[in-house]
């Protein structure tokens, strides 16, 4: 089988590279960047309905624009990004060949069968069922088929990459241990394997109750399973986003992590305890007891929550090192303020990490406290979070690195790179808005996935804050703006892959940052201690805010 | 650098910087995870465990049979109840509303019981902002207590089809 792969030396990086994961790379981010383009057109009609002022489609279409819309970013958009990343991180960073080229792409093409089977069926008006299709809510069979389908698909794609693993250290493609971001793909692929299983878990029952085999699916079991799908593909998610923030510190400021076995040990934190937070989403229902609640929902003593705040004080500290070993070492923040704000890698890097680190995480954190969890449960404030971690998070950060794909795997220059810069900003700070004003809205119980919280043709018409209003406006504009982000990444990525002028095969074509000097001097991160106490005094202040606010209510005991 | 592979022994000593935030950071989980026993041992609002399995029909039959008996009067066509304090009170929902409107006292405990007659709901207090789930087959009983007057709204937040956001119904509180 080796002698069949095709291998090029990349003229920009000096790394190995096997034709056969070009290709993947290539097919998987073609069907991520049209995911992200469905998922968005269906974002902006969503967007433009929940906005009382425009309130634009109506309740069946909007139903069904918020499936698709959950479908194809939640799942789709992401998992065909991830399944690229990890061709990237296994083959190529290893500079071995991948293990199996054909079943790759027979991979693929369950990912691409499923999906489709899943937006005809949702397009057709057979899954009004939401992204979660919560029994006994009933969708076509084909549906359930389809996710099952594209399940089966990306876990051969995940296979793809351990068997990689395993051909690269028989075959000795590199000595040592392998480098930090292939570590971190490999956590986000084992992370992946229990997703998926419980994908098949729930989804095999659930496509036979659909065509009349099983007759009754307890809604409470269907909850419990479903989530340890549901959640954890989200913190796949949170993984391969860790591993991109270290790849373009690396190609941005030619950063190296401070110490290797902080960052590993915080991405074995994730395997160990990141899926338990599951539970999430179940914290305010009947079948299941405190203790099991109280647990699951703290990720086993939040260990998975030291881990994030590990990684949020080493990517930074790692780009403050590399930067302060080029001489930019003037007071605190010399090395930030002199980094590459053009780079559009960088502008991710940096929003990427602050967003979901301040909003995404943050709100996550307190909002999946066992009793807050009344006073956020089903309203705005979850979509609110979970925008500012898988779009703030991990879509910008995969916009970003989607920036280095094109030249460096197309070998097409970026057209007008200034733009791909303000592309960045404009949805990230978009996004910002878009979430700030989400998740504030929901703080007045202003409940999700509803197509009318004017509550025009029920049955009694409860009161509205006008503030709640305002912040529905907040996030409609944010909105608008993010859409018009999303709108550029796409135009500007699918222009320069078919018109770009093409890299030449010659070092330095596409500057990539070159590591700083290593002279041994000890190098401080005072700059970066100052960042993460503004973060722990940020977190600190709105979890304990949370737990007044919950006060207030009811009681309940 | 993140992408280059390690040679040599990488299992170094960490900086006393680094050390300093994992400790704060591991500390402030410790506080993260205290907060929630502690909440169940001193707070006033915790989820309660208090659930029963319960079929559509049976739990029907029960809420029926609860009107009958404590029905006051009617709101927009449904039976208003008025429970005494610390009585039992029953609510279901099913597409797509919440049944019956029920009348409660401020300062008094009531026992709360929901169940769904056919999906999943999600019983959401508006615009106090007090959420639970309700799941066909469980009967999940509430203890709560209302602290403040007027009226209060029992919206649907989980979504259950095209008449999902009709589904609000009614608490009264004197």
């Amino acid at each position: 089988m080796s002698s069949l792969a095709t291998f090029r030396t990349c003229a920009q990086t000096g790394l190995r590279v096997d034709g056969a994961a070009e290709r993947m790379i290539k097919v998987h981010a073609v069907a991520g960047v049209l995911a992200i383009l469905f998922g968005g057109i269906a974002a902006v009609l969503v967007l433009l309905t929940r906005w009382p002022a425009v309130h634009l489609l109506g309740p069946a279409m909007y139903y069904r624009a918020l499936t698709f819309h959950g479908m194809n970013m939640l799942i789709f958009w992401i998992i065909f990004f991830e399944i690229a990343i990890l061709y990237f991180a296994g083959p190529i960073l290893l500079g071995s060949r991948v293990a199996w080229p054909r079943v790759g792409w027979a991979g693929f093409g369950l990912m691409v069968l499923g999906s489709l089977l899943i937006d005809v069926a949702i397009l057709r008006g057979g899954a009004d069922v939401m992204f979660t299709s919560y029994v006994p809510l009933r969708a076509v069979s084909y549906f359930y088929l389809g996710w099952i389908l594209f399940a089966v698909g990306a876990l051969i794609g995940v296979l793809n990459f351990f068997a990689t693993l395993v051909v690269a250290r028989a075959e000795r493609t590199y000595e040592g241990s392998m480098p930090l971001v292939t570590f971190g793909a490999a956590t986000a692929a084992i992370i992946a394997v229990a997703t998926l299983a419980h994908g098949a878990i729930i989804y095999i029952p659930t496509w036979l109750w659909s065509l009349g085999v099983i007759q009754n699916l307890d809604a409470g079991m269907y909850r419990l399973v479903w989530w340890g799908l549901g959640h954890p593909s989200q913190q796949i998610n949170v993984t391969a986003m860790v591993a991109v923030w270290y790849l373009l510190a690396t190609l941005t400021v030619g950063a190296s992590p401070v110490n290797e076995k902080v960052c590993r040990t915080a991405f074995l934190l994730y395997i160990l305890f990141i899926n338990l937070a599951a539970a999430h989403h179940l914290l305010v229902d009947p079948q299941l007891s405190p203790a099991w609640k109280v647990f699951n929902t703290s990720y086993g003593m939040y260990l998975a929550v030291l881990a994030s705040m590990v990684h949020g004080m080493t990517v930074p500290a790692a780009v403050e090192v590399a930067q302060r070993k080029k001489g930019l070492s003037k007071g605190l923040f010399e090395w930030l303020a002199k980094a590459p704000w053009g780079n559009p890698g960088f502008a991710a890097l940096v929003l990427s990490l602050a967003l979901f680190g301040f909003m995404g995480g943050i709100t996550g954190v307190t909002f999946g406290a066992e009793q807050v969890n009344i006073i956020s449960h089903n309203t705005l404030r979850i979509p609110g979070h979970f925008h500012s971690t898988v779009v703030a998070g991990t879509t910008l950060a995969f916009m970003g690195l989607t920036y280095f794909v094109v030249p460096l795997i197309f070998r097409r220059y970026i057209l007008a790179p200034k733009l791909a810069t303000a592309q960045i900003y404009l949805f990230g700070i978009g996004i910002a808005i878009f979430a700030g004003g989400m998740t504030t809205a929901g703080s007045y119980a202003i409940p999700r996935r509803h197509w009318d919280v004017q509550f025009a043709s029920s049955f009694f018409q409860p009161p509205i804050e006008p503030a709640a209003f305002f912040f529905l406006g907040v996030m409609g504009i944010g909105g608008l703006l993010a859409g018009l982000g999303g709108a550029l990444f796409v135009a500007i990525t699918v222009a320069s892959v078919f018109f770009g002028k093409r890299v030449p095969d010659v070092p330095g074509a596409v500057p990539l940052a070159a590591m700083p000097p290593d002279r041994g001097q000890h190098v401080p991160i005072s700059g970066t201690l100052v960042l993460v106490f503004v973060f722990l005094a940020a977190f600190v202040i709105y979890y304990f805010l949370n737990w007044k606010w919950l006060a207030a209510i009811w009681y309940v005991r | 650098m993140s992408i280059q592979t390690l040679k040599g022994v990488w299992w170094k000593k960490v900086d006393r910087s680094e050390k300093l935030w994992l400790g704060i950071a591991l500390a402030w989980c410790l506080v993260l995870f205290a907060m929630m026993p502690l909440w169940h041992w001193k707070g006033g609002q915790n989820p309660s465990f208090e659930t029963y399995r319960i079929t559509a029909a049976d739990y029907q039959a029960k809420v029926e049979a609860y009107v009958q008996k404590t029905k006051v009067g009617e709101d927009r066509g449904f039976p208003v109840v008025a429970p005494g304090p610390g009585e039992d009170v029953y609510m279901l929902g099913r597409l797509w509303q919440w049944y019956p409107v029920v009348k409660l006292k401020k300062g008094e405990t009531y026992r709360l019981h929901l169940s769904s007659l056919d999906l999943v709901h999600g019983f959401s207090l508006f615009p106090l902002n007090l959420n639970f789930m309700v799941l066909p087959g469980y009967e999940y009983v509430l203890p709560i207590t209302p602290t403040e007057k007027g009226e209060v709204y029992a919206v649907c937040n989980e979504f259950c089809g095209i008449g999902h956001h009709q589904m609000v119904g009614k608490i009264i509180v004197e």
